[in-house]
C-alpha cells in the first residue's frame, strides 16, 4: 500500500492513528478527576506535538541517517516562521502560502549553510552550523529589526491588511485554511470525558503524516541508502565512485525544509513569531528529541518529541500543592518527606528529570526508546516461547 | 597495449622520498604484482593512481587518460577499484546493501537524487548481486550485518563489491595480509577464479612471495620507492638484484 510495505507500514499507520485519534488518547481522565493534570489533549499542545513531530523527523533525515549532528537547525525553524508570517502579514491570512514560503526560504537558507558546514565533518561541523544558527539568532534580534521585529518579533496586527484577505474594519487578521479558521474547536463531551476537536490540529497531523510518509519514502530509497553509506564509510564510499558531498548537502537541505516547513506551521497555529525561537537551546532540543526517540529509526524522533514536550508541558505543572495532594495519604511527617524528595524533579524542576531521563537512555539504552521498546518485545516474546516450552512439556506425547 | 601508464613519479614526505622516478607499464588482461620490502612505497604508489595523494612530478595515465587530479570517485567511475590493506566495507549495512550501493554507483553515476524510489524494488539489481555473491560464495550470508563478519569475509565482499563493478583496473594492496595460510590459499583459488572469467587487468601489491608467484605474469620489484627491475615470476625468481633488496632480507 502507498508503495511502502511490512512493518514500514505497520509503523506509518500506527503514527497515521496515533496523531489522528490524539484528541482522545491525550485525554484518558475525566476532567473532574485528580488526574485531569496529566490530559495532555489540549490544542495548543497537541500541535506543539507534531510540530515539533515533524521538525525531529527531519532532523533525523540528517542526524539517523548521515550521522552529520548539527547544532543550528532552529535557524530554519526560525526562518521558515519569519517567511510564514510575513506571507500572512502581506499576501493572505490563508496559511499554504506562508508554509510554502517558509519552506523556500528554509531550503535556500540551508544550502548555504550547509554548503559551507559541510566542508568539514564531526565536532567541527556541528560548531560550524552552531554558529550559523547564533549568527541567525543575533541578527533576528539586533541588525534585522526591520525584518524581524527585534526583540518583540512579529505578530499579526490590527494595521495588517493582507493582499488576498478581506478584514472587516478593526478587526485582527486571523489564520485559516480557505476560511476554516485555526483556532476553531468543537469540544465532544461523553459523560465526565472532554475531547477538543480543533482545526489547527487536525491541519498539523495531516501534514506530520504527509511528512512522515515521505520519510519512510526516503529512508527506504537508494538515495536513503547512500545516507546510511555516509555515516557508515565515507573513504569506502569514495572508492567506490561515490561523490559524498552532494548527498549529505541534499540531506542537510532536506532536514533543513522539514525545520523550515514546523516554523511555517507554529506561525500559522499561533501567529507571532521571536527571534528566541532561533536560540541554540531550540537547537539542542531536537538533538534530545531525536536521541532520545532513537536516531535513525523511524518512529524514534516522533517518540521523543511528543515525550520531551509532555515533560515539559505536564511534569512543569506540578507544583507542592499537588504533591501534597498525591501523598495526603501518608502520615504528617512522611507526606512532607516525600514531597520534598520529589519536588526538585517537578515544577520548575522538570528539566531535571527529563536531564536524569536522558543520561539513563544514552547509557542504557544507546538505541532510544524505540531500542527499549523492542527489548522490551524480545523480552516479553522470550517468556511466550517458555511459557508454550513449558505448557508443551507438561502435555503427554500420544 | 598497455592500460596503465606510470612516468617518472616522484613523492616526497618531508624528507623522506617515497617514490623517486617510478617508470610502470601495466599492460591489459594481465596480473602484475608489485613486491618490495616494507616501506619500499607500495602503498604510496598505490595511493597516487587513485587519487588518495598526487604526485610531485610525473604523470599517470589509465586507458589513455590522466587520473592526476581527479577525484577518487572519478577515478573510480573511469573504471579502477580499489581494495584496501585493511578491509573498507559499510560496516553499518547489510552484505546485500554493500553489494547494492556500488550497483547504484554504476548504474546512477556519483550522484543522483533517487529518493523516493524504493530499493526492494530493484530486482535486477538485486539478482545481480546474488550472482556476485554466489561466486565468492557468500550468499548465504547476504543478510548478515557486515561489521560481524570475519575479516577473511570482509576482505571477499569488499572483492566483490569492486567486481561488481565491473573495473577494467582491479588494485589489491596486500589482500591476505594478516590471513592464515589456508584463506591465504583461498584468496588465491578466488583470485584465479575472477581473472579466468573475466576481462581484467589486476595490480596486486603483496608480500607474500607464495600469492605473487602463483597469481602475476609480471613482477615489479620497489625497493627505497624506485623500481629495481621488472619481469617474469621465473626471471624475478633467480635475480640476484633481487635476492640482494629483498628475498635476502626474509632469507
Ligand atoms: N602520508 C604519509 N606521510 C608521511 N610519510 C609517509 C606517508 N605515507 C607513507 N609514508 C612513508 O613513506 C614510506 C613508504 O610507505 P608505504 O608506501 O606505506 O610503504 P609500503 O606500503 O611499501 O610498506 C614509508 O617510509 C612511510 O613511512
Ligand atoms: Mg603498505
Amino acid at each position: 500500500m502507498l508503495g511502502i510495505k511490512g512493518k514500514d507500514l505497520t509503523v506509518f499507520l500506527l503514527v497515521a492513528a496515533l496523531a489522528l485519534l490524539a484528541p482522545f488518547l491525550l485525554n484518558p481522565f475525566p476532567v473532574d478527576s485528580a488526574m485531569a493534570q496529566f490530559n495532555a489533549g489540549y490544542p495548543d499542545l497537541m500541535q506543539r506535538f507534531v510540530i515539533f513531530g515533524i521538525f525531529a523527523i527531519g532532523f533525523n533525515i540528517l542526524f539517523g541517517l548521515t550521522g552529520y549532528l548539527s547544532f543550528g537547525h532552529a535557524a530554519f525553524l526560525g526562518v521558515g516562521s519569519y517567511a510564514a508570517i510575513w506571507m500572512m502579514k502581506l499576501l493572505s491570512l490563508n496559511i499554504i502560502p506562508g508554509i510554502v514560503m517558509a519552506i523556500v526560504f528554509a531550503g535556500l537558507f540551508s544550502v548555504v549553510v550547509g554548503y559551507i558546514s559541510l566542508r568539514r565533518s564531526g565536532i567541527y561541523f556541528s560548531i560550524l552550523t552552531l554558529a550559523f544558527a547564533q549568527m541567525s539568532y543575533a541578527l533576528a534580534y539586533s541588525v534585522l529589526t526591520p525584518l524581524t521585529g527585534g526583540e518583540t518579533g512579529l505578530q499579526i496586527k490590527q494595521t495588517d491588511t493582507p493582499l488576498l484577505s478581506n478584514i472587516p474594519e478593526g478587526e485582527i487578521g486571523r489564520a485559516n485554511l480557505f476560511g476554516l479558521e485555526m483556532s476553531d474547536s468543537s469540544i465532544l463531551r461523553f459523560a465526565n470525558w472532554e475531547f477538543t476537536m480543533n482545526v489547527g490540529y487536525y491541519v498539523c497531523a495531516a501534514v506530520m503524516i504527509v511528512a512522515f510518509y515521505l520519510a519512510i519514502r526516503i529512508f527506504r530509497s537508494p538515495f536513503g541508502m547512500m545516507l546510511r553509506a555516509v555515516k557508515s564509510n565515507q573513504q569506502r564510499m569514495n572508492y567506490t565512485g561515490l561523490n559524498s558531498r552532494p548527498y549529505t548537502l541534499a540531506a542537510f537541505v532536506i532536514s533543513g525544509m522539514y525545520a523550515g516547513l514546523a516554523g511555517g506551521l507554529m506561525v500559522a497555529m499561533d501567529t507571532q513569531v521571536g527571534p528566541e525561537r532561533m536560540f541554540w537551546t531550540a537547537s539542542g532540543e531536537v538533538v534530545l528529541m531525536t536521541i532520545l526517540g532513537g536516531a535513525g529509526t523511524l518512529i524514534g524522533p516522533v517518540l521523543g518529541a511528543g515525550f520531551i514536550k509532555y515533560m515539559e508541558n505536564i511534569v512543569s505543572k506540578i507544583n507542592s500543592t499537588v504533591l501534597h495532594e498525591w501523598f495526603a495519604f501518608l502520615p504528617d511527617g512522611m507526606e512532607d518527606f516525600m514531597v520534598t524528595i520529589f519536588y526538585p524533579f517537578v515544577g520548575k524542576g522538570w528539566s531535571l528529570t527529563l536531564g536524569l531521563m536522558f543520561m539513563a537512555v544514552v547509557i542504557f539504552l544507546p538505541g532510544g526508546l524505540v531500542e527499549g521498546g523492542q527489548r522490551l518485545k524480545r523480552l516479553f516474546r522470550r517468556k511466550k516461547a517458555e511459557d508454550d516450552q513449558s505448557s508443551a512439556a507438561k502435555t503427554p506425547a500420544e | 597495449m598497455a592500460i596503465l601508464e606510470v612516468k617518472d613519479v616522484n613523492k616526497r614526505f618531508g624528507g623522506l622520498q617515497a617514490l623517486g622516478n617510478v617508470n610502470l607499464s601495466v599492460q591489459d588482461n594481465t596480473v602484475h604484482a608489485i613486491i618490495g620490502p616494507n616501506g619500499a612505497g607500495k602503498s604510496t604508489l598505490l595511493n597516487c593512481l587513485v587519487g588518495k595523494l598526487i604526485p610531485d612530478t610525473g604523470s599517470v595515465m589509465f586507458d589513455g587518460q590522466s587520473v592526476l587530479g581527479r577525484k577518487p570517485y572519478e577515478i573510480c567511475q573511469m573504471g579502477i577499484s580499489r581494495v584496501f590493506q585493511t578491509p573498507e566495507i559499510f560496516g553499518d549495512l547489510t552484505v546485500m546493501e554493500n553489494m547494492m550501493i556500488p550497483l547504484f554507483a554504476k548504474r546512477d553515476g556519483a550522484f543522483r537524487m533517487h529518493a523516493i524510489e524504493a530499493v526492494s524494488s530493484e530486482k535486477g539489481l538485486r539478482e545481480e548481486a546474488e550472482k556476485m555473491l554466489d561466486e565468492v560464495n557468500m550468499l548465504d550470508k547476504r543478510n548478515m550485518h557486515s561489521a560481524s563478519m570475519s575479516r577473511g569475509d570482509k576482505r571477499r565482499l569488499e572483492m566483490a563489491m569492486c567486481l561488481i563493478q565491473k573495473p577494467r583496473l582491479l588494485l589489491l594492496d596486500e589482500p591476505t595480509a594478516g590471513m592464515a595460510r589456508a584463506d591465504t590459499n583461498n584468496t588465491i583459488d578466488l583470485l584465479k577464479e575472477i581473472k579466468a572469467k573475466r576481462d581484467i587487468t589486476i595490480a596486486i601489491i603483496e608480500h607474500d612471495m607464495h600469492v605473487v608467484f602463483s597469481l602475476a605474469d609480471r613482477i615489479t620489484v620497489l625497493a627505497q620507492g624506485t623500481p629495481l627491475v621488472e619481469d617474469t615470476p621465473e626471471n624475478i625468481k633467480g635475480h640476484p638484484k633481487v635476492k640482494e633488496a629483498y628475498l635476502g632480507e626474509a632469507a
